[in-house]
């Protein structure tokens, strides 16, 4: 059974389909790529999977639950990490603190615990800022934990983010454009975490437009182009898939 | 000493200064119209600590906060004028009453935001004011509710101001340490998460709604106790004190303190207690227009350093090295 299945997935917004009955898979300790020119559809893919949007038509089944009735808050608890393509830092927070908010699905002290600061907040705060100190160093974070966030550059805003989705122990990441904005130290820094976060048991799927990257990185990769897959297999096979290259590709290599 | 104790001390070192310096006012302060300006600027803290919480660690604006006040002062004066509860009882009551209240109309309006949260909420202020006024049966409509006891402990009786001083300003206390530790916390850090983005905040967990839901809840219960403790003091309550004017001025006064610290609301309520006290003595006539303009100049003249002096000094001193914004939206209460 996949970690996660696509099934006959359609979204439309009012009228307009932005997804029309996609289907694909990713399995347990896989780098998949989700590609396609603008407005293909592959933001609207990670709503779905994050419960901001609900499906048109079809289901999303992660680890063989259905998560299309489901809020976004309950998904991550089931172990989905994302990060924004619009960097979505906490800008008025230090980092640490930021990544620190990841662990909000794995605690649960509440407003009379955390006000009267009870045992149970205490020990679960000790928790939090540690295993926010240890996500920090799993992205190369660590020297930054004290800085505003908002500070940033945005090659480190993108692994703040996978720094706070690993602090939810995600089974799997959802990473959006992460080499958006990049140069390519940065870029290949990013490419080493990616595949060092794979090696630790996370399934990641990405969105990217960075072709080098994604051919490099990625086990499969799926092809969208105006809401529907075009295409689905290994770097090697897409990169000789005539409807990719008309579609996508011959542009985006130049 | 412990080490554990050492460092408690320490972080909470400007808190307990803080309280000490408040506690100890009435063993040198005597007159009792200054008493009578701090037990009003005691129960304003309570309101603004409220507004703080939800304003500047939530970023979600209410300007309904007068109506809790009222409900806390109409909920401890009917209680215990018609049925002889209890004060203590009666202000529990009222402040439990008001948090499902907001809990109510806080399902379907916190959804809203910016401009139409705060529409949304000067209409329940609005609702709640007229229903003081209409229900006259319950409430004594404009004539307002007179015969409300004082607080007592026992047989102590906490009516004079001194007393008063002490109660009011210890129980304002315990909800600033409740308010601190709350912006502090696992539940803190969410709520700032959610202001600063809704989609990430529940990406990594939080249940946006429900947090939101929950600190309005506390800022209601909040204001309700303090409205409770004003009827207590004064003995007589009217609607006219309960006005969406009254909730613009709290929210005014916490802005021009600062949202991004709980000391914010204390420098606000400072400001927006003491400044008109000033004006009522240099001109008695127009002390409302005066303190109008000169709340919009203070907030024209520290637009986006809503952050507290503390932290302004200290984000100063931070950047000297490196030159960079001290502002990032984090004060904008639509944010």
């Amino acid at each position: 059974m996949p970690l996660l299945d696509i099934a006959n997935v359609s979204k439309s917004f009012g009228g307009l389909d932005a997804l029309k009955d996609v289907n694909f898979a990713v399995h347990q300790g896989q780098i998949k790529a989700l590609i396609g020119p603008n407005g293909a559809g592959k933001t609207t893919v990670f709503n779905l999977i994050s419960g901001s949007y609900r499906p048109s038509a079809g289901r999303v089944v992660f680890g063989g639950v259905d998560l299309t009735r489901k809020a976004p808050h309950a998904i991550c608890r089931l172990g989905v990490g994302r990060t924004f393509q619009h960097s979505l830092v906490f800008d008025g927070m230090t980092v640490l603190e930021n990544v620190t908010v990841g662990r909000h699905c794995r605690s649960k002290a509440g407003v009379l615990s955390a006000a009267l600061s009870l045992p149970l907040h205490r020990r679960e705060e000790r928790e939090a800022f540690k295993v926010a100190g240890e996500s920090l160093r799993r992205v190369g974070l660590e020297g930054k934990a004290d800085e505003f966030a908002g500070n940033l550059p945005m090659g480190e805003r993108h692994l703040l983010e996978i720094a706070r989705a690993l602090a939810t122990e995600p089974k799997m990441l959802l990473l959006d454009e992460p080499a958006a904005g990049l140069n390519e130290e940065e870029t290949e820094r990013l490419a080493e975490t990616v595949r060092r976060i794979r090696s630790e048991g996370i399934t990641v799927l990405l969105v990217e437009h960075h072709m080098g990257f994604v051919m490099e990185i990625s086990d499969e990769v799926v092809v969208l182009d105006y809401g529907r897959k075009i295409a689905e297999g290994p770097p090697l096979m897409i990169m000789d898939n005539d409807e990719v290259v008309k579609a996508y590709l011959g542009e985006a290599l130049e | 000493m412990s080490a554990d104790a050492l460092v408690y001390l320490r972080r909470h070192a400007g808190f307990f200064v803080f309280a000490v310096l408040i506690m100890t006012i009435p063993a040198y302060l005597h007159d009792s119209y200054y008493l009578s300006i701090l037990a009003f600027m005691g129960t304003r803290f309570m309101m603004a600590l409220g507004v703080s919480l939800l304003l500047g660690l939530a970023g979600q604006i209410s300007l309904g906060q007068a109506a809790f006040v009222g409900i806390g002062a109409y909920g401890a004066a009917i209680l215990t004028t018609r049925l002889g509860f209890n004060p203590w009882l009666a202000m529990g009551l009222a402040a439990l009453l008001s948090a499902v209240i907001a809990g109510l109309v806080g399902v379907p309006t916190l959804k809203l935001r910016g401009y139409y949260l705060a529409m949304a909420t000067l209409g329940v202020n609005e609702i709640i004011y007229i229903l003081l006024v209409q229900l006259k049966s319950l409430t004594n409509g404009t004539d307002g509710i007179s015969g409300i006891p004082s607080l007592s402990i026992g047989s102590l009786d906490l009516g004079g101001p001194k007393a008063y001083h002490l109660i009011a300003w210890g129980v304002a206390l315990l909800m600033a340490a409740i308010a601190l530790n709350l912006s502090r916390s696992r539940v803190g850090r969410s709520l700032r998460a959610l202001r600063s983005s809704e989609p990430a905040a529940e990406s990594l967990g939080v249940d946006t709604s429900f947090r939101k839901v929950q600190v309005f809840m506390v800022a209601a219960a909040f204001a309700s106790i303090a409205g409770s403790f004003d009827a207590y003091y004064v003995h007589y309550i009217s609607p006219d004190g309960y006005t969406i004017t009254f909730s613009i001025i709290l929210v005014t006064g916490v802005i021009i303190g600062g949202l991004g610290t709980v000391w914010g609301a204390f420098w606000g309520t400072a400001a927006v207690v003491v400044l008109p006290e000033i004006l009522k003595r240099v001109n008695g006539d127009i002390t409302n227009l005066i303190f109008g303009i000169l709340l919009i100049a203070i907030m024209v003249l520290w637009q986006g350093r809503t952050r507290s002096l503390g932290r302004l000094v200290r984000t100063f001193l931070v950047n000297r090295r490196g030159r960079q914004g001290t502002t990032d939206g984090a004060g904008e209460p639509e944010a």
